[in-house]
């Protein structure tokens, strides 16, 4: 994100001025091109021009223009799964960042065969597929077979159903939070590992203790790495998809059709045939990532956003 | 979570339909199926692909194949009712990838057939096989003279309940849903388990509910296909979702969805006393592990219980039919496929004995083997003659809209807030009513 190539002045000259068609460096990139163009670049202009057009069931395709769109914007599903999503961000992003901060500090601080391990132990998750960890806490969670109902059933009560139309929101939020925590936690280890540790030398002489580094010289360094995770989180969080979709059949109809906004575009492609509409609402949800990533990135400018 | 973004799904959706068109000249040379979940006996005969998901599906498609030299049946199971319904809309909108041969249920064929991704089946000799089924049966399958596809079972519903839950709180079999929530209420005032279950996710068991009160959710008929009347915030539905819906929040029946790992575990620990259900539930049961060790002999049937005893209403929940695809290469080849696959009787007394299917084929139905058949299940009961046959020959068959998916799906949001106390049966009925209206409008048909 905040990457920025600055080759030197003199290269840039040199390299105008041979401008010529160079067959070995589109070899190279060949490879990539091809994946690109049929995996991203082709099918997204062909969802682009699907979502122009529109289909009945009884009526056949017509041209639409944008009213796909607006229908889109007005439809309360489609909201619906918006407003969850945006909640859910509210909450899941702080939490896992809280969580990875935390974890990265503490590592940081201590050496030895504890800490790999614990960081290896932290990172698990993450390495773990994401329909697999959905799986298994969907058989944690489970009410006649899960752990947590029998350690309850030892204390003669019964444990909520995390899965239940009151609880589904923190039971997503464990999932998610167990699953991207020591991620999120290994690119703020990484962040912090690079920095000088000369600078908590001049610190300690300064009299700083162990909380003070942490607080007033360890995190602000590695802010620019904090705000990378928060835009990563906050466009995950709002394409949140497969954990509803996975622990859905089991949740006894919590993960209803218009959840999130990626299951309901799911829904309307692949359940009601209304891929028009799915691809409108697909570029919707795009437009709106978008919009908030770039106010995101716009608000944190000064800590090394997209605008930096 | 970011594993399937915005972009990746206007992707899939591109592919879907990006993979389409020209390429009819591919299917009729294409390889012949392969990845076949059976044996193929006779490797030189044509193959059909065929997706369905009976239980003893494996016998049935051996027992074809060990019959036929001309050709063989190539079996998938692509799953159990809705996830099947998804690849199999999918493959209609890519215009490649369905089967030849496929197992639907009756509420699904009119949305396919207004697709034109079934054939119909009448120049193909479908109507030499139809002295086999009831008139009711055959009228299910067809649209006017077309034959869209062959029936296999019918699924008339009764009320299979645990005689030793009823015989310890000492209650008879209810006969009319006002019994039903009174024995409910004795039991659990007693202590005992909840009565039955109001799960979400088979909108297929309410609507039957529904239509067994007076309700007629759609009228329809392919011939005018952009007619369609829709009714379902009659006082029929309401009553219905408001009788559920307060069972439920009273705590008489539970509110889990069904077919899921915990309600089967529930099924087998004596969890609920009572499951409203089609003749074919024992076959899947059984196949989870119901009624066997120490549940055996613990379950019984009842007929259906009534709104109004003086005038019974018999209904049905599922039956199925092959139909052959608008994508099959052969059609004349999967249409022999269709009519003759689980119609023999080898297949069918397996079927019936197991009780994955109420066979609609008139020979058996009529056999004095399957009339006076002790039902095993149900410790000995003779259930086809005392409750199936005779609910099965009162049914009257249903309409169904080309919607059927997402009716099904809108009804089971409705339920779940009925379940979470978020609102009532009566405006559930009106807010679905309103929904499937508004969907019907946008689909370009003309609703009254």
């Amino acid at each position: 994100m905040a990457l920025t190539l600055e080759a030197p002045p003199a290269d840039v000259t040199n390299r105008t001025r041979r401008r010529v068609f160079k067959p070995a460096g589109w070899l190279f990139i060949l490879p990539f091109l091809i994946v690109f163009v049929a995996f991203l670049l082709a099918p997204l202009l062909y969802a682009g021009y699907l979502s122009l057009y529109t289909k009945g069931l009884a009526t056949g395709t017509t041209f639409a223009g944008f009213d796909n769109y607006t229908r889109a914007f007005g439809d309360p599903s489609f909201r619906k799964g918006l407003w969850f999503v945006l909640k859910f961000s509210v909450v899941v992003i702080p939490l896992q960042i809280v969580v990875a901060l935390v974890a990265a500090l503490v590592l940081d601080e201590v050496t030895g065969r504890l800490a790999r391990f614990s960081r290896l132990v932290i990172f698990l998750p993450y390495a773990i597929p994401v329909v697999l960890g959905a799986l298994m806490w969907g058989f944690l969670y489970s009410p006649s077979f899960g752990p947590i109902e029998q350690i309850a059933g030892a204390f003669d009560v019964r444990a909520p159903f995390l899965l239940s139309q009151g609880n589904i929101f923190y039971g997503l939020l464990n999932v998610v939070t167990w699953q991207w925590s020591g991620y999120y936690m290994i690119i703020i280890y990484a962040a912090l590992r690079s920095i000088d540790s000369s600078i908590y030398e001049a610190a300690r002489i300064d009299g700083a203790n162990s909380r003070q580094i942490a607080v007033r010289i360890k995190v602000p360094m590695v802010s620019s790495a904090l705000v990378l995770i928060l835009i990563f989180s906050l466009i995950g969080t709002l394409q949140f998809f497969t954990e509803p979709q996975i622990l859905g059949p089991i949740a006894n109809g919590s993960v209803t059709p218009d959840f999130t906004p990626n299951i309901y575009a799911y829904y309307m492609a692949f359940r009601y045939a209304q891929f028009n509409y799915a691809s409108a609402i697909s570029f919707s949800l795009g437009f709106v990532v978008f919009l908030v990533v770039a106010v995101f990135t716009f608000a944190t400018r000064k800590r090394g956003g997209l605008f930096s | 979570m970011r594993r399937i973004p915005a972009a990746l799904l206007c992707l899939t959706v591109a592919l879907g339909t990006a993979a389409c068109g020209g390429d009819d000249a591919d299917s009729k040379t294409a390889a012949k199926p392969t990845n076949c979940t059976n044996k193929i006996v006779n490797e030189a005969a044509p193959r059909v692909l065929v997706w369905a998901w009976y239980p003893n599906m494996a016998k049935v498609v051996d027992n074809f194949n060990n019959q036929h030299t001309d050709v063989q049946v190539c079996w998938t199971n692509a799953g159990q009712g809705q996830p099947e319904y998804e690849k199999f809309q999918t493959a209609i909108s890519a215009k490649k990838g369905a089967p030849d041969v496929i197992m639907l249920e009756a509420d699904q064929l009119v949305g396919f057939e207004i697709q034109d991704a079934l054939v119909d089946l009448a120049p193909f000799g479908a109507n030499d096989v139809k002295k086999n089924f009831s008139e009711g049966a055959w009228k299910d399958v067809s649209q006017g003279e077309a034959v869209y596809a062959i029936p296999v079972d019918g699924g008339p519903m009764a009320l299979i309940y645990r005689t030793d839950v009823f015989d310890k709180y000492k209650i008879q079999p209810p006969k009319t849903w006002d019994e039903y929530a009174q024995a409910a209420a004795k039991v659990k005032a007693a202590g005992g388990p909840v009565f039955g279950d109001f799960g979400s996710n088979v909108p297929a068991v309410t609507t039957a509910l529904m239509i067994q009160k007076g309700a007629q959710p759609f009228v329809y008929n392919l011939a005018d296909k952009q007619k369609i009347t829709i009714k379902l915030d009659d006082q029929a539905t309401k009553d219905v979702l408001t009788y559920w819906g307060d069972l439920a929040t009273k705590g008489l029946v539970g509110k889990e969805d069904q077919f899921t790992t915990d309600y089967i575990a529930g099924m087998v620990g004596g969890k609920y006393a009572t499951y409203v259900s089609a003749a074919w539930a024992p076959g899947y049961l059984t196949g989870s592990g119901v009624g066997a060790g120490k549940d055996k002999g613990k379950f019984a049937v009842a007929p259906l219980p009534q709104w109004d005893p003086a005038n019974p209403v018999s209904v049905n929940w599922g039956g199925s039919a092959f139909a052959v695809t608008s994508q099959a290469a052969d059609k004349a080849l999967a249409a022999k496929v269709a009519m003759g696959i689980y119609a023999d009787d080898a297949s069918l007394t397996d079927g019936w004995k197991t009780q994955t299917i109420f066979p609609l084929n008139q020979g058996v139905l009529k056999s004095d083997e399957f009339v006076n058949a002790k039902v095993d299940f149900f410790s000995g009961q003779t259930a086809n003659k005392d409750i199936y046959i005779p609910a099965e020959n009162a049914y009257k068959g249903a309409v169904y809209s080309p919607f059927t998916v997402f009716y099904y799906a809108q009804l089971q949001a409705q339920i779940v807030k009925i379940l979470g106390g978020k609102t009532t049966g009566a405006q559930a009925a009106t807010d679905l009513h309103n929904q499937i209206v508004e969907y019907a409008k946008s689909q370009g048909f003309t609703v009254s």
